[in-house]
């Protein structure tokens, strides 16, 4: 009897000493995860902190954590900005323009293009596909040697063509689509052709609306792409005319002498980080899913 | 049964993706093997009807290439730096974030904030808080900021660091370089290792709980072990993106590839860089310049798996 309430004893102070153990990891989990939040979103805070600062108030030894006096000028000098050749906004336009007609043409080839591999058949279909595939692995600084000298050839630097047709056709898109179209059963597809109906027909009314989601992940990725190009762009459309958002950020803001005026540079900065944030909070979840299932950045 | 009329339907469907592709990407590779073994190849005089001699030219002028061996050494020194730091912390922040509820979400929208970002623009905004800014008026150094790092690294006594003004060193600059790439890369390794978690079994948790093994040992034993494929995933197209570093040095440091008003040529130029800078004149240095750099990734990827063959459990 004693010893029986020995024993519950001990299991209670166990009990007491794993719940202690628990509250103390878990306060330890979330001091970590909090840290290391702080950590990843630190560069934004200064991002915003800067660009709203005087470029006097900027080289204060003692760096103020929130600006003084609000300086949204910085902006508007941001978005005039001389030592660009072309303005901030020409420069958005011009993203803008490539990325929204890029990104249409991809997703009409792309449609077609897994529609044939998904419902078509027709000879040489698997080595075709599988041949598409293995293009996939190979680095694309290969290709780009190549189509640097064909699109001289071509007449094609310092057009808007230039920027958006090379790279038209991704077959990881096509790849992502026809897995989607292929979980549609082809019975729909079988009892529309007994109906007569048409296969555009078709794929605008049953494929398409089913796998809006991937379509959806796919015109993000690419107008993310757009938004993020630096090195072809900077290969083979540089007459500022032509230039896309990064190219003239890259270069821009510095003076003659080699000073660069921070505030400002801050806010040309936050500028074009801003459509890529909106773009996330509206469409987080299409972004996360087309991003664990593409491994590759832009 | 295939029947003709779908046949050519197929094709139809295929021909604007397959003419596209037959331009910019079957050619560009089998030209640019080609040109990588005609000695010296230059666009402009195949146009005017040069002819150029088969052999190994290329590939020995760019090894052989002064810049060459500086870039292999940076493009090696950030992977070897850049990919362990990254999945381990990745993986330290997954396996916490799957352990709790409340905050989970806000946590995880968080942290996959850098994926979403211009990698020149958010460059440009760490070589801002790296950065030390002072000017001189006729030889008076006026008020000087010395970035938010030294700032921060001043409060636990330590500091300050030229990290990346003139006269820094190579080891500072790869710190920074180290530090902005890790930030970049942990969005898409968390988001990969954490569906991995949220699809391990339960069961395994519980026995480990009723055996009273210790934590540090469930997360070696269970949890490693069970997420082995995609941690053999991330470190793979982490060694890739890191064979490919470029864009995010432009970034922080500028076309010149290096700190301000530092001697050497690009001190801080990287593989793809090389292939960069020579395409617009050596496109035959190039493209030996872009084989070799296939050549090591897949013998790395190859490698890789080789690992996670013996060690991937399943």
């Amino acid at each position: 009897m004693a010893n029986e309430t020995m024993m519950e004893k001990d299991m209670q102070k166990v009990t007491a000493k794993q719940r202690v153990i628990r509250i103390i990891s878990l306060v330890l989990v979330y001091a970590f995860l909090i840290l290391m939040a702080l950590i990843v979103l630190f560069p934004f805070y200064w991002m915003l902190n800067s660009s709203l600062k005087s470029l006097e108030e900027y080289r204060w030894s003692i760096p103020s954590l929130f600006p003084h006096k609000l300086r949204f000028v910085n902006y508007v000098t941001a978005f005039k900005a001389e030592s660009l050749s072309v303005s901030l906004g020409q420069l958005f336009v011009n993203t803008a323009y490539v990325g929204i007609v890029s990104t249409i043409l991809s997703l009409v080839v792309t449609v077609l293009s897994a529609f044939a591999f998904a419902r078509l058949e027709f000879k040489g279909k698997n080595i075709l596909f599988a041949g598409l595939l293995a293009t996939m692995m190979i680095p694309g600084e290969l290709f780009t040697i190549t189509n640097y000298t064909t699109v001289y050839r071509f007449g094609w630097t310092n057009t808007f063509i230039v920027l958006i047709v090379p790279f038209l056709v991704s077959v990881f898109y096509i790849y992502l689509l026809r897995q989607n179209f292929l979980q549609i059963p082809n019975e729909l597809y079988l009892a529309a052709k007994v109906d007569g109906t048409s296969d555009i027909k078709y794929l605008w009314k049953v494929m398409i609306p089913l796998s809006l989601p991937t379509l959806i992940s796919i015109t993000i990725l690419k107008m993310m792409g757009a938004w993020n190009s630096y090195i072809w762009p900077r290969l083979v459309a540089n007459d500022g005319a032509h230039s896309l958002i990064t190219n003239g950020l890259r270069n821009a803001f510095t003076d003659t002498a080699g000073d660069i005026d921070y505030p400002v540079q801050m806010a040309a900065v936050a500028l074009v980080s801003l459509p890529l944030f909106l773009v996330f909070i509206f469409l987080r979840k299409y972004i996360m899913k087309g991003v664990s299932r593409s491994g590759i950045k832009g | 049964m295939v029947d003709s009329k779908q046949q050519w339907k197929a094709w139809l469907y295929l021909a604007p993706a397959i003419v596209l592709l037959l331009i910019f990407t079957v050619w560009p590779i089998i030209n640019t093997v080609r040109i990588s073994f005609l000695e010296g190849y230059n666009a402009m005089s195949a146009v005017n009807g040069a002819h150029f001699k088969f052999g190994f030219g290329n590939f020995k002028k760019v090894v052989e290439y002064r810049g060459f061996a500086t870039c292999l050494k940076n493009t090696m020194l950030l992977c070897v730096l850049t990919v362990p730091i990254s999945t381990f912390l990745a993986l330290l922040i997954a396996v916490c974030l799957n352990s709790i509820k409340p905050l989970n979400r806000l946590l995880q929208t968080i942290y996959f904030l850098p994926y979403v970002t211009n990698s020149i623009a958010i460059g440009m905004v760490f070589a801002a808080m790296f950065k030390i800014v002072g000017f001189s008026v006729e030889g008076i150094e006026q008020s000087t900021s010395l970035g938010i790092v030294n700032n921060i690294l001043a409060v636990f006594g330590a500091g300050p660091v030229n990290w990346m003004n003139q006269g820094s060193s190579y080891g500072a600059n790869i710190a920074v370089m180290t530090i902005y790439i890790v930030w970049n890369a942990l969005p898409f390794k968390i988001l990969i290792l954490l569906g991995g978690l949220q699809s391990v079994n339960k069961q395994y948790y519980d026995a480990a709980k009723v055996d009273g093994t210790s934590k540090v040992r469930v997360f070696f034993r269970i949890t490693v072990p069970l997420l082995s494929p995609m941690i053999a995933y991330v470190v793979i197209t982490g060694f890739i993106g890191g064979f490919k570093e470029y864009t995010s040095i432009i970034g922080l440091f500028g076309e010149n590839m290096g700190p301000v008003g530092s001697g050497a040529d690009k001190p801080l130029n990287t593989m793809v860089g090389f292939i960069y800078d020579s395409i617009e004149l050596h496109q035959g240095r190039a493209g030996a310049a872009a084989l070799i750099l296939f050549g090591i990734i897949l013998v790395v990827t190859l490698l890789n798996l080789y690992v996670s063959k013996k060690r991937v459990h399943y």
